[in-house]
């Protein structure tokens, strides 16, 4: 293909990007006690938990940022950032979908994703996140009758001080890393979800996070309880409007899972990327992790990024149960000036704990990705078993794909292996496509789409739909 | 820093102003280095495990050492002829760092070829040799420099012993060239700084053995660099035989640069040392050239072996092939680091990594971090890593021929080695190891025997 063709086919135009025009009730930016007074007021939360953000605020405050990261941005000047941004009308919260704002159905409608219609076409309870405030909670009731517990972290803090008491911060603690400490300072919002023991949730949870008011760093906070025996399968999924200052989103995620429970966690991550140059685009740093406390527990992690300027992230799981199960199944897209430093982190503490990590990795255009992970054994961890592949395509010769795979092995019955493979797609494979009367664009999304197969077929049915056609989007033209 | 990190430092410092001083006026160029190198190392300090190359390698064991410098090369005879290797080769012989005349080969070199100790080719005026200043001090440093690491620059601040070897444009060595490194046991530990130079000219070839061994008992520290230049056309088969005595720590970075066509084989064998840190790095900077690396890394007891390599493809249509293979016993730790970096533009690469572990014992840990950064598209790279224990149907399926089973998994382990091993051309160095590996086996007796016996059936 033409190189012209192929740049006009690169440069397409981010189809999610738009603003909707809400009033919102921004707090001047900066960050100190006072901010986080402030928020943890508007919240109406309770002392303990202001306490809880101010010694989360004073570790980060003695904090450096990780520099150690495959990533090259400019430093981020926090005191810039406004840190709390909700829909004006958040006293008066709209009760059911009729009562909500239309310009905020509109914002759906844009996407794609007629709340109401999809919720109940596709059985799926959507707590929508628009900017910081929850705005509607949808099938709560159905959801409670299981006894299931279904809503904003604002309202668990509130309704269920006990379990947050307990469990908030016991997977990721308030000063794990930089920005997972900064979370804990300043979170706004976010899903909390509750299995108790020997409950299957009846239904997928989703929850479509957006980025809207311009400057406002989105600080959501999500804990996924499952009690024994208890399944929940989550659906997270991001897209946000064009803009041209770069948004910070600092997200940490804590699953739980007692004996034999189960916890899928799926994302699709689409957020814009910033234009061709590099300008814009948001600032993905996520702390995701993943505790199998109890035996026979296992957690799944499945996550399809193609959005983001940049993105730091490591959805980990922490093998403690005796044959605990931990996956991650991953594919990363990079386009433009996209940089993406993703991986994850197995950690064997438990006997007989198995892990499996498949990563797919594309970069096209000017685009860097790596794949940085863990595979660490301890000494305990009898009969563990750890399977890694990572493989990277590269489309085009401005990018670049990397991998850190770290394996730290401290016990001898653990069997642990590790294969990646970087090449481009295959002249000899295009060929015999377009032999065949397929177009090049068609045939190289049809073997980008073999490549990330073993990825996708662990997606919830929506979202592998959904996943596909983002792929295909991001890749449009870049031909290699 | 602190006091103590300083203090340590500082005893280095002292001993290098201790041997300024007794050394004398050298020619400035020399001084000037050796300045630059020390002032590196001050400002470094030793590295420490939160810097992400030394992550699981603690080298205090050196940083507080009181290591003094030796002052001559005394070695019994006998016993060094019991440690050489029985090949019939050119020799350079080194005692605890000191050069030993008496032991060295250096008659009957071909045309073509200067084989010299560094410590004649540093010096000026020396007659026939002039050229040697500047030939040697042109490269000295061009490759590893005082950037490197502390003990790059350590190195640089002492440098005063080592070997130069060069190969004119087409000379072809048929004998091997073995640089030999013993250590004594003495009454206090002591350190030594080799530097070794290697330049084959264009289209030549040679093998060179460097053999590290030592008494029994010794516990000196050893701290090398070692720069390789090969011109177009040059093939070069290094082998590092690393057999030092169990208490002896070891510090060696090699640098490597390859023009157009050449080929550098390295095999990186290390059975002995308490600490060992390998850095292997290679820059492949013509079309054509090609670097092999291959490595086998055995530990027991508490001993740490740490190897790190580096390959960058830094021209198009470059190779680069690499397998290394650990096996670690009772609570030794072993470290592999490999990295390919291909640049922008280095198109129609193939870089292969391989790195495969043994745990033989519960107690010993592995760390293993194969890397690729690839900034060009048309290029296959890949690798891979596995850490796992003896296939329990394998030491069954032998057990069921009337094997017994700590025989059964001596020659499992043997025939892990045997992989790497197998490319050894020099049957010498092969079977030693085999023999190393074998004898430190649980039952060394019957795998000894069966090595052995294996060896004779071949011999006839």
């Amino acid at each position: 293909m033409a190189s012209q063709e192929m740049e006009q086919l690169v440069r397409r135009d981010y189809k999610e990007g738009f603003v909707t025009d809400i009033e919102s009730d921004t707090v001047p930016p900066g960050l100190d006690e006072s901010t986080i007074a402030f928020i943890s007021n508007k919240k109406g939360e309770p002392a303990w938990m202001l306490e809880w953000r101010l010694k989360a605020y004073h570790q980060w405050l003695k904090m450096t940022p990780p520099s150690w990261a495959h990533l090259d941005y400019p430093s981020i000047d926090y005191q810039a950032i406004s840190y709390y941004s909700a829909p004006k009308r958040d006293e008066d919260k709209p009760q059911s979908l009729d009562e909500v704002d239309p310009k905020l159905l509109e914002t759906y409608e844009k996407l794609g994703i007629p709340l109401h219609e999809r919720a109940a076409l596709a059985g799926v309870a959507v707590d929508a996140v628009f900017d910081s405030v929850s705005v509607t909670t949808t099938f709560k009731e159905k959801l409670y009758e299981a006894g299931v517990i279904f809503c904003s972290i604002s309202e668990a803090i509130r309704d269920y001080p006990e379990l947050i008491k307990k469990y908030l911060g016991s997977v990721v603690p308030q000063g794990d890393n930089y920005f997972a400490a900064l979370n804990s300072a300043v979170f706004t919002d976010g899903s909390f979800v509750f299995v108790p023991e020997g409950v299957t949730c009846p239904m997928e949870l989703s929850t479509y996070f957006r980025i809207n008011a311009e400057n406002t760093g989105q600080f959501e906070r999500t804990l996924i309880i499952c009690e024994d025996r208890a399944q929940v399968s989550y659906l997270e999924g991001c897209t946000a409007p064009q803009r041209d200052e770069n948004q910070l989103h600092a997200a940490v995620v804590e699953l739980v899972a007692l004996e034999d429970a189960y916890i899928k966690y799926s994302t699709v991550q689409n957020w814009y990327p910033g234009d061709e140059d590099g300008k814009g685009g948001i600032y993905n740093f996520v702390t995701k992790r993943g505790d199998c406390r109890g035996d026979r527990s296992r957690i799944s992690w499945t996550q399809v990024e193609t959005g983001s300027a940049i993105t730091w992230k490591y959805p980990s799981c922490v093998l403690r149960g005796k044959h605990s199960i931990g996956e991650f199944y991953s594919v990363a897209v990079t386009n433009g000036r996209q940089q993406a430093d993703t991986g994850t982190k197995m950690i064997h503490i438990g006997e007989g704990t198995r892990s499996s990590i498949i990563s797919k990795g594309i970069s096209a255009g000017r685009s860097n990705q790596s794949y940085r992970g863990l595979v660490k054994v301890g000494p305990r961890a009898k009969g563990a078993r750890n399977f890694t592949q990572c493989d990277s395509l590269l489309i085009g010769d401005t990018c670049g794909a990397h991998t850190f795979p770290y394996q730290e092995i401290g016990n001898s019955t653990a069997t642990v292996e590790h294969e990646a493979t970087t090449s481009k797609i295959g002249e000899d494979q295009l060929f015999y496509c377009q032999s065949r009367g397929i177009s090049e664009e068609d045939a190289v999304s049809m073997i980008v789409n073999g490549f990330c197969k073993d990825v996708f077929q662990e997606l919830p049915m929506e979202f592998a739909v959904e996943a596909e056609a983002l792929l295909n989007v991001t890749l449009e033209g870049a031909v290699g | 820093m602190s006091d103590a990190v300083h203090s340590d430092v500082q005893r280095f410092l002292d001993r290098l102003s201790e041997r300024s001083n007794a050394r004398g006026a050298e020619p400035t160029w020399i001084a000037a280095r050796r300045q630059a190198g020390a002032a590196r190392f001050e400002a470094l300090g030793f590295p420490h495990r939160r810097i992400e190359a030394w992550k699981y390698t603690d080298v205090r064991a050196i940083a507080r050492g009181d290591f003094h410098l030796a002052t001559d090369a005394d070695f019994s005879p006998a016993t060094a002829a019991s440690l050489t290797l029985p090949l019939e080769a050119h020799r350079l012989t080194f005692v605890d760092g000191i050069f030993a005349p008496a032991l060295s080969r250096l008659d009957e070199l071909p045309n073509g070829v200067q084989l010299l100790p560094l410590s004649r080719a540093l010096v000026e005026n020396h007659e026939a040799l002039v050229e040697n200043h500047e030939a040697v001090g042109g490269p000295l440093g061009r490759l590893t420099g005082v950037e490197f690491s502390a003990f790059a620059a350590l190195n640089t601040a002492f440098m005063e012993e080592g070997a130069v070897l060069r190969l004119a444009s087409g000379t072809i060595v048929e004998k091997p060239i073995i640089l030999q490194f013993l250590s004594r046991a003495g009454e206090a530990p002591v350190m030594s700084h080799p530097r070794i130079l290697l330049e084959a000219g264009s289209r030549s070839q040679a093998t060179v053995i460097e053999h590290h061994v030592g008494e029994e008992g010794a516990a000196n520290f050893t701290n090398l660099v070692e720069e390789v230049i090969l011109e177009r056309g040059a093939i070069l088969t290094h082998y590092k035989l690393q057999e030092a005595p169990l208490a002896d720590l070891h510090v060696a970075s090699i640098h490597v640069e390859q023009a157009r066509d050449s080929r550098y084989t390295s095999f990186n064998l290390n059975l002995g040392g308490g600490l060992v840190r390998n850095d292997l790095v290679a820059e492949l900077d013509g079309q054509g050239a090609e670097a092999n690396f291959n490595g086998l890394f055995y530990g027991q007891g508490r001993q740490h072996v740490d190897n790190h390599t580096l390959v960058n493809h830094n021209a198009p249509r470059t190779f680069s092939n690499e397998n290394y293979k650990g096996i670690l016993d009772d609570r030794a730790h072993g470290v592999f680091n490999g990295k390919v970096v291909v640049k922008r533009d280095s198109q129609q690469i193939e870089g292969y990594q391989s790195n495969a572990n043994l745990l033989l014992s519960d107690r010993a840990e592995i760390d293993t971090k194969p890397e690729l950064e690839i900034y060009a598209d048309d290029v296959k790279c890949s690798h891979g890593s596995t850490t796992g224990q003896l296939d329990e149907e394998a030491v069954f399926a032998l057990r069921c021929r009337g094997i017994d089973e700590q025989t059964a998994r001596g020659l499992l382990t043997l025939a892990f080695a045997g992989e790497v091993l197998e490319q050894v051309d020099l049957d010498v160095i092969a079977e030693r190891v085999e023999r190393a590996v074998a004898g430190k086996l649980p039952e060394r007796f019957n795998l000894t025997g069966l090595v052995e016996a294996a060896t004779a059936l071949n011999e006839e």
